[in-house]
């Protein structure tokens, strides 16, 4: 299926042909002034530093904080500058994989559109301020006298054990002030059904690697939620040991209205709105643990077959709900999981992390535009939590932020909240503070500074302490380690040097993840979800798969991120089903006047356009959430529509009606063509014929000399049945290659310039297919024939290398490329304005200008460095020594590298999987990069599985 | 037909074409004269500190490694931090003026902003250790430094000067004990060629991978 979207559109030439002249005048000229080389300095530190890491990188064990959670990573430093984040084998929420959003956290530390200083907002304008003045404004805010009598304080999701004892003991000094915290779009929806159920709020923490069979209700567990990566890796490592052994892996059904990851590897999956999700849910728990039957019979199908499968894995089973369902579906999953035994084996129920600790219950968003509403708040601090943004009440909040007397925001970014507070007070990045965070499974965990803080900012950590009365210490690490002296290792100092320097060593503490809770037998919610009428078109407000709730809108690695499925950059649309869009009379591209319709008083219009996309359940929207913002930074700001106004005030899907609008929109797409026009690029196997060896095919005959090599054979293999397709490899390699942007209107030409693109295609059968292709480094390549520079050759290990300094930008190669995995330099993409910006490259990769061709090298600057440490250590590179880039960040080890030549590799153990295959192997090029074939899992059948 | 331009008026217009090819000529060898690469060849170096290799090498007899610590381990050599500088000469010369600044930065004011001799191209990736450890002594590449009051750049860093050794490293190798002499032995042809040997150093085709410098 082909979309309905010319991707290259050239507009006119934007010069005329008398400015082109005049510029190449102007060039001459300034190339016969051309001043002579620059002297270079080399510039000698005053001490020695503690490790001289010079061109070598180092890496810190440390943990980023997403969504208030720690996800522990490697931040690796060159030079002192944090430039790579790696996963952490060690940690517990990714077992060394990591994220698309970590892997932006050091573009994100090096912003330039961070706020950098203290502001102070008098009236119209800003002024640049000290973090003293403001010590001295707090002396003195309103009611500064009584006992915090007015004061709020505003605070995001935070799980962060110093910071609760602080705020505590904040609390506990101003015992008039009142703790508001603000919850994401994304979280919570489980926890409420927990209290629903059990009678208080627990965190479901699930462990993929035990059930044999996972439903997920409209959830994303590979895509959302604190234990999103841990839940792939602990997948995809199930996965490989039972088709290691020869066993049936655990099977995936998937019940969603939006395509997702999880629904993409589900080997049932059924399209469903929320609503009838939520009916689905009822009558399931109808049918096992009494309660009402929903009005509406199930039409799909889905519910028979669930009636089937479900009790055949009792006591083997996992049931997942997603944000989007009710409290009272949740409430209903908790009891059918308890009901089939889940709990205790593949789902344990713990105190929310962020719910764990000194701290009172806090006060809701709500409460606090009533308190401002009622004139009860007299000062408003706010930590790192746009909720004038982000919040289903931004709306709301932004007007009540002008009625404070006197407001304080502490964030990385001057957003839309910061511009509407009087004091914008600039936050450490989290590579550049201390701090703890604890993990999905409660895990407690360090994080250290990769770096000094690059401007005059505090962390929230620094800030509570010096407004604390009493408050002595300033220091973050002073602070933190005070915390953790008193509050854990009760021996002596020395014992808590110990356990201090192992925990920095960690990155976490080892066993502490959070004590399983036993809970009573669930109490069934009487509340009847609402019936799916007819006709009703339902609107699904999820956090952008790249961008989130808006709060990484100004990373312009994420906002090119292609996302999954749509292959949709720079943007966010409406997607809908093929035959919704067929009623509306839309195709992509086609612009939607989307209106509330659940009987609000003042219904919210937006104009966003369409995009229709196969899979989407029918009489759906789904809207990612993060766009339209006006406050992100020269990123993200403009950008996309910001669909907040059509959200409830409680999370949830909400009715819309929705029309055409007439208008045409361009949309940034890195792929059109969802078809493989019966190719099979990605290939997928029966599992009955997974493990027969092929007969041996001959190799085919070639013309070309056989290339002789000596040392490793570099190679690579992808595995199709471990990945998910969750865009990190790209994104790694982006951070790792110093691979530029190119911004939304080059997209559309067809010119981003990532060196791995996940294709996508739909095949016959409905089923979605991932598909990561890199530079396939062939033996025989195509590319080194045409070009008349000599840029492109072969070395003697097997690499296809790319010499930029002899390129001339002919592009013969990429047109005789069979894999379209060469990307040019149109313009002059890389950055060369903003010292921070270029301070983010890896030093050991050349940053290409303008008129050069790049593709994928296999990391050959790793290549280099494992080499050259073998050299200083007198042996060979171990077939297992290099991990590439897209490699070390892949969470379900779909990436495999190494010397193909080593029989012991992994790589070589991967080459000689039944399942292997190269792509396009037909034309004789030879690849190095292979893939292994995705396997289909056998139909379940109730009698004999 | 008469004459359009005057005796005159025509000795101009030459003066003038004249005046324009000798320019143009004049500003290309102008600007090849700046533009080539050996220019700073042999020419000392003002430095912020007059340090001089002649007397704390040739002289003193200090170790290329007491202050370039990490030659042996990483890419850069690294260079001695004020600190370092300022443990003998707290002592020797400790009034000297001309170690302010050296002083300056070891309070943690500007740091010593040393001109650089040998720069390598930014797309080419140099590293020092892996060069000791197949035994490329420092003389080879920088030359007899313990005769330098002001160190000076010995050789032009250009691709084909590094491509000659990589095609024939044996007459540019040293016996371990001498990777930091300046005054090394002259081994014999025999005696390199075995040293070669033994070594183990990567095949020739490594060596010239256009891989094992630019990436």
């Amino acid at each position: 299926m082909k979309l309905p979207i010319a991707i290259h559109a050239e507009p006119g030439l934007a010069a005329t042909r008398r400015e082109a002249m005049k510029w190449m005048a102007a060039s001459l000229a300034l190339a016969g002034a051309g001043c002579s080389r620059p002297a270079e300095r080399i510039y000698s530190a005053a001490a020695m530093p503690e490790i001289a890491a010079n061109g070598s990188p180092i890496h810190y064990a440390t943990q980023l904080v997403q969504e208030g959670y720690g996800l522990g990573v490697l931040v690796g430093t060159q030079s002192g500058r944090p430039i790579k984040i790696e996963g952490h084998a060690g940690h517990p929420s990714g077992l060394g994989g990591s994220n698309a959003q970590a892997q932006a956290a050091v573009l994100q530390l090096w912003d330039p559109d961070r706020l950098q200083t203290v502001l102070r907002h008098d009236g119209p304008v800003a002024s640049i301020a000290t973090w003293a003045d403001f010590a001295a404004a707090w002396a003195d805010r309103p009611g500064h006298g009584n006992d915090g009598q007015g004061l709020a304080l505003l605070t995001g999701r935070f799980t962060s054990p110093c910071l609760q004892a602080q705020l505590a003991s904040l609390l506990q000094a101003l015992p008039g002030a009142r703790w508001h915290r603000c919850d994401g779009a994304d979280t919570g929806a489980a926890q409420r059904g927990a209290a629903l159920a059990f009678g208080r709020a627990l965190q479901p923490v699930f462990h993929f690697q035990h059930p044999a069979l996972i439903v997920a209700f409209g959830a994303d567990p590979f895509a959302e939620g604190p234990g999103r990566v841990r839940h792939a890796a602990d997948w995809a490592q199930r996965r490989a040991s039972d088709l290691a052994a020869g066993r049936v892996p655990p099977r995936l059904v998937a019940l969603e209205t939006t395509p997702a990851l999880f629904g993409a590897r589900a080997d049932e999956r059924w399209a469903c709105t929320p609503a009838a999700i939520e009916q689905l849910l009822q009558s399931l728990a109808a049918r096992w643990l009494g309660g009402s039957k929903p009005v509406d019979a199930d039409a799909s199908g889905a519910e028979a077959r669930l009636a089937e499968l479900l009790p055949a894995f009792d006591g083997r089973l996992l049931l997942v709900g997603g944000e989007a369902l009710s409290d009272e579906g949740h409430a209903r999953l908790h009891a059918l999981n308890q009901r089939f035994g889940s709990l205790g084996r593949s789902l344990e129920l713990i105190v929310p992390p962020e719910d764990d600790g000194p701290l009172p219950a806090p006060a809701t968003l709500a409460q606090l535009l009533d308190a401002i509403d009622a004139d009860r708040v007299n000062s408003l601090l706010i930590l790192d939590s746009n909720a004038a943004q982000a919040s289903a009440l931004a709306p709301r909040f932004a007007q009540a932020l002008g009625r404070v007397p006197w407001t304080a925001y502490l964030g990385l970014h001057r957003d839309e909240t910061a511009k509407r507070c009087q004091w914008q007070l600039p936050m450490s990045h989290g590579l550049e503070c201390w701090g703890d965070a604890r993990s999905h499974d409660g895990s407690s965990g360090l994080i250290q500074p990769a770096i000094a803080p690059l401007y005059d900012t505090r962390s929230a950590h620094e800030l509570i302490a010096l407004i604390t009365p009493g408050e002595t210490l300033r220091d973050g690490h002073a602070l933190l380690r005070r915390y953790w002296r008193a509050h854990d290792a009760a021996g002596d100092d020395e014992r808590f040097e110990t356990f201090w320097r192992e925990t920095l060593r960690r990155g976490h503490v080892p066993h502490s993840a959070s004590a399983a809770q036993s809970v009573p037998h669930a109490q069934l919610p009487s509340g009847n979800p609402a019936a799916a009428q007819a006709g009703t078109l339902w609107g699904m407000f999820p956090p952008d798969a790249s961008v989130g709730d808006g709060r990484h809108a100004n990373s312009a690695w994420l906002q090119e991120l292609p996302r999954p499925f749509t292959k949709l950059t720079w943007d966010n649309v409406a997607q809908l089903g093929p035959r919704t869009a067929a009623r509306l009379g839309v195709e992509t591209g086609d612009g939607l006047l989307v209106t509330s319709d659940d009987g609000r008083a003042h219904p919210a219009t937006i104009e966003i356009p369409a995009f229709v996309q196969p899979g989407h359940a029918e009489e759906a929207l789904t809207l990612a959430l993060g766009y339209g913002r006006s406050e992100a930074g020269r990123i993200g700001n403009g950008i996309g529509v910001d669909v907040g106004p059509l959200r409830g005030a409680r999370p949830g899907p909400v009715k819309l009606r929705a029309e055409p609008s007439g208008r045409r929109h361009t949309l940034a797409l890195t792929q059109v063509e969802l078809d493989d026009q019966g190719r099979a690029p990605a290939r997928r196997v029966a599992f009955a014929n997974a493990f027969d060896m092929p007969d041996a095919a001959a190799p085919q005959p070639s013309l070309y000399p056989p290339v002789p090599h000596n040392g490793p054979a570099w190679g690579m293999v992808i595995d199709l049945d471990a990945c998910i397709g969750c865009n990190v490899c790209t994104i790694a390699c982006q951070a790792e290659n110093n691979i530029p942007v190119v911004g939304a209107d080059q997209v559309t030409r067809g010119r981003a310039m990532h060196w791995i693109r996940v294709d996508h295609y739909i095949e016959a059968d409905g089923c979605s297919n991932v598909q990561p292709v890199p530079c396939m480094h062939c033996e025989n390549a195509p590319c080194e024939l045409v070009c008349p520079v000599g840029a492109t050759v072969h070395d003697s290990e097997g690499l296809n290398l790319q010499v930029y300094n002899r390129c001339v930008g002919t592009r013969f190669c990429s047109n005789n490329c069979p894999y379209k995995v060469r990307r040019f330099n149109f313009l002059q993409y890389a950055e060369t304005g903003s010292e921070t910006a270029k301070a983010a490259n890896n030093p050991d990769v050349t940053v290409r200008s303008r008129g050069v061709m790049e593709k994928c090298s296999y990391c050959v600057q790793r290549i280099s460095r494992a080499r050259r440490d073998a050299l200083k250590q007198g042996h060979g590179v171990g077939g297992d020594d290099v991990v590439t880039a897209c490699q070390g960040a892949c969470p379900t080890q779909a990436i495999h590298f190494g010397n193909i030549d080593d029989a012991t590799s992994d790589v070589a153990a991967a080459k000689r999987s039944p399942r292997h295959y190269a792509l396009l192997e037909e034309l004789g090029t030879r690849p190095r990069t292979t893939y292994l074939a995705r396997i289909d899992l056998p139909a379940f059948k109730k009698e004999g599985g | 037909m008469a004459q359009v331009f005057k005796a005159q008026a025509e000795f101009g217009v030459k003066l003038v074409l004249l005046a324009l090819v000798v320019g143009t000529l004049g500003t290309l060898a102008i600007l090849l004269w700046r533009a080539r690469v050996d220019d700073q060849l042999g020419a000392a170096q003002a430095q912020p500190v007059p340090f001089s290799h002649k007397h704390h090498v040739g002289d003193v007899g200090l170790d290329c490694r007491f202050c370039h610590v990490t030659v042996e381990t990483r890419a850069f050599p690294g260079m001695p931090s004020a600190q370092l500088c300022l443990g003998c000469h707290a002592q020797l010369f400790a009034d000297q003026p001309v170690f302010e600044p050296l002083r300056r930065a070891a309070r943690g004011g500007e740091p010593l902003a040393w001109r650089k001799l040998n720069t390598v191209a930014d797309y080419a990736y140099f590293d020092h250790s892996v060069h000791i450890a197949k035994n490329v002594a420092c003389i080879e590449c920088h030359g007899n430094l313990d005769q330098m009051p002001l160190a000076w750049q010995t050789h032009v860093l250009q691709m084909r000067w590094c491509i000659e050794c990589h095609r024939d490293p044996a007459p540019h190798l040293h016996p371990k004990s001498e990777l930091y002499s300046l005054r090394p032995t002259t081994l014999s042809q025999a005696e390199r060629e075995s040293l070669a040997h033994w070594l183990q150093l990567e095949s020739s085709e490594r060596r010239l991978d256009c891989s094992t410098c630019h990436r």
